[in-house]
């Protein structure tokens, strides 16, 4: 079975995030880049099936800048077998209908039977990339598992709905998200660290895919930074703090 | 006025989903709302009542026998069916997990784009603008779409106040069934409704809990607070992970956004990750007994102190005073 895990790389959530005022697009300069912890439970999942099938084949793909190289070194040294990088000058702020058009033409180029992403980035967090790939793709979605068994007849997993869950199916080939109910990921062992430079990447550009150059069609109008919130009073409970905590509450009717 | 499509969600058990008011309340301010809305069964008299109320001009009802068994696929064709019908400025749907995906598909298959995860919608001489809270409401960012369908997912509690009443016409279409190409739904689950309390999203208190409650036996105190002051419950990723309650009660980056007029958090040290999902809350209450918890930098009101000393006082003070 092939599999394809498609990881992003995003600002570390651990650091302070910041948008370009004047284009409303992420300052890369602010935070590290990380791949994003979604999609590291992605690739455990998809590891997980390759400890337990030995024929299993596992490739990272995913679209970003030079430096998302990175990404897939870290997807490759944690037991990826192969590597997909789109890198295009033309991608510089790709929307999610862009993006998402780019990934559906790399994974009919790079095949597959199962497709996993995260449920939604940490950065963009729209949640709609891998829907659009599946509908490219003419393909069913699972979406938003909280656990799942993949099967070469199909793909039965949970799926965490608004008032509940729900029990959902499909044939291969199939994409599917998974959220942070799913294991953390492993850590990159030295063995992996040091095969990982070994393995293979392909880089693909918007001419090899054969997709159209147009611009996103999503565009940011204003950007405004809100001033951070200063910190109140503090007291050490002597005992008497929440009496006081009450008294403020009233104070301001907050109950 | 141009036409502005909602899809509504309906339950498995035909119950109109919280997110269909500011759906339309949206849709009432960019235009005329039509509610799209996907059946097994035709909708009853109370339900198409119940839409003219929260200000659906037109509903464009589609009755497949898919509805309920196979995920998602419905309601996208309903939606690229009443695009051809309406020809609309812009289709909305809740941030959740069904409308997203169907606004994504949908988009894909009629050539429109999505804005994201949008707290509020206005109209610019015609053209539709959306706002977006980012990075937990350090930045307010606003966007359109240029050439092409703006298709919105909105954010669920973000929208306020209700459209004006209208009384809804209601337009019928059969839908064939199609399961190709789609997934099926084989069981639903559905929560324990056991919840009185107010709901997490919209909830005008919000009490939280961290991993300093210690266990979920002790996680009763979060409920205490929560049910003196007549909030709803939130939590730390930690002390989900931890199993001391539901995911669906996680607040922070990859949780629920709250914006509540008093968040009150209990045992949490304040990450950032957390502090992403709360901090635009208007007045904000720490508890911890660690004095440099990040949490006390955006506290308007915080006490250095144990929860299981400070809290059980407060909930006596707080119900001294309100007697
Ligand atoms: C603050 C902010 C707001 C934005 N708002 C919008 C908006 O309203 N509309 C819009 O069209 N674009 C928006 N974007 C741009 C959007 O983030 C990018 O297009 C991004 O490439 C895909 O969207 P996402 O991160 O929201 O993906 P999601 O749909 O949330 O991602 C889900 C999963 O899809 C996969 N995936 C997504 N992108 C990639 C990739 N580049 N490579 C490999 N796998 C990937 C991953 O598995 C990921 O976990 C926004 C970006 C930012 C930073
Ligand atoms: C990609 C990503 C996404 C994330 N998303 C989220 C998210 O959505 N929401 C979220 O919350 N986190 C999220 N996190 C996790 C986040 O980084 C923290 O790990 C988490 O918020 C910590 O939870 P906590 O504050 O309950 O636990 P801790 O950090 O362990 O803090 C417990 C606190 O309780 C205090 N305490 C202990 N006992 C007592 C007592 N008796 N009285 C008073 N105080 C006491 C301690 O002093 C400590 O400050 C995310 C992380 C990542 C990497």
């Amino acid at each position: 079975m092939k599999i394809v895990v498609l990881v992003k790389q995003v600002p570390d959530t651990a650091e302070e995030r910041k948008l370009d005022l004047a284009t409303g697009q992420l300052d890369r300069e602010a935070a590290d880049s990380v791949v994003d912890e979604i999609n590291e439970r992605a690739l455990e999942a998809a590891l997980r099936i390759k400890d337990a099938n030995k024929g299993t084949e596992v490739v990272a793909m995913t679209m970003g800048p030079d430096d998302a190289t990175q990404s897939l070194r870290k997807a490759l040294s944690m037991g990826a077998d192969s590597g997909v990088h789109i890198v295009d000058d033309s991608l510089d702020g790709a929307d999610t209908g862009r993006t998402a058009a780019t990934l559906a033409a790399a994974l009919r180029s790079t095949g597959f039977d199962v497709v996993m992403a995260g449920n939604e980035s940490t950065d963009g967090r729209a949640g709609v990339v891998p829907a659009m790939v599946a509908e490219h793709l003419q393909l069913p979605l699972l979406g938003s598992l909280i656990s799942a068994e993949i099967a070469d007849e199909g793909v039965r997993g949970v799926r965490q709905g608004e008032g509940g869950t729900l029990n959902v199916r499909a044939g291969l080939p199939a994409i599917i998200t998974v959220t942070e109910r799913f294991p953390e990921a492993r850590f990159p062992n030295f063995k992996g660290i040091l095969t990982a430079k070994r393995k293979p990447v392909t880089t693909l550009s918007v001419a090899e895919l054969g997709i159209p150059t147009g611009a996103s069609r999503t565009v940011v109008v204003s950007t405004v930074e809100r001033p951070p919130r200063a910190a109140g009073r503090k007291l050490i409970d002597d005992g008497t703090a929440a009496e006081e905590l009450a008294e403020f509450l009233v104070a301001n009717r907050l109950v | 006025m141009s036409n502005v499509l909602a899809l509504i969600e309906v339950s498995h058990r035909g119950e109109i989903a919280a997110s269909a008011r500011g759906l339309l309340a949206a849709a009432a301010t960019l235009g005329s709302p039509v509610a799209v809305v996907v059946s097994p069964a035709p909708l009853s008299d109370d339900d198409v009542a119940r839409l003219g109320e929260l200000g659906a001009a037109r509903i464009y009802l589609a009755v497949t026998a898919a509805a309920g068994t196979v995920l998602v696929s419905p309601a996208v064709d309903a939606l690229s069916g009443a695009v051809d019908a309406y020809g609309p400025a812009a289709v909305l749907a809740a941030n959740s997990v069904d409308g997203r995906e169907a606004a994504a598909r949908l988009a894909v298959r009629v050539g429109g784009s999505v804005l994201a995860d949008v707290v509020q919608v206005r109209s610019d001489n015609g053209t539709v603008v959306a706002q977006h809270s980012v990075f937990g409401g350090a930045y307010t960012v606003e966007s359109v779409v240029k050439g092409g369908l703006p298709i919105l997912t909105i954010r669920q509690g973000a929208i306020e106040g209700q459209a004006p009443a209208a009384t809804a016409n209601l337009q019928t279409v059969s839908l064939e069934a199609r399961t190709e190409g789609a997934a099926v739904i084989d069981q639903f689950n559905d929560d324990a409704a056991v919840s009185v309390r107010p709901e997490l999203r919209t909830a005008a208190t919000v009490v939280s809990g961290g991993r300093g409650l210690g266990s979920s036996g002790n996680f009763v105190l979060v409920e205490q607070l929560a049910d003196t002051l007549g909030a709803a419950i939130g939590a730390s990723r930690a002390a989900v992970d931890a199993g001391y309650i539901a995911q669906t009660a996680q607040v922070g980056q990859t949780g629920v956004s709250v914006s509540p007029q008093l968040y009150i958090a209990l045992g949490i040290s304040g990450a950032i990750q957390h502090r992403a999902g709360m901090q635009t809350a208007k007045t904000i209450v720490a508890i911890n007994k660690d004095e440099d918890a990040p949490i006390f930098e955006v506290a308007d009101f915080g006490i250095v102190g144990d929860i299981f000393t400070v809290v059980p006082k407060l909930i006596e003070a707080v119900k001294a005073r309100s007697n």
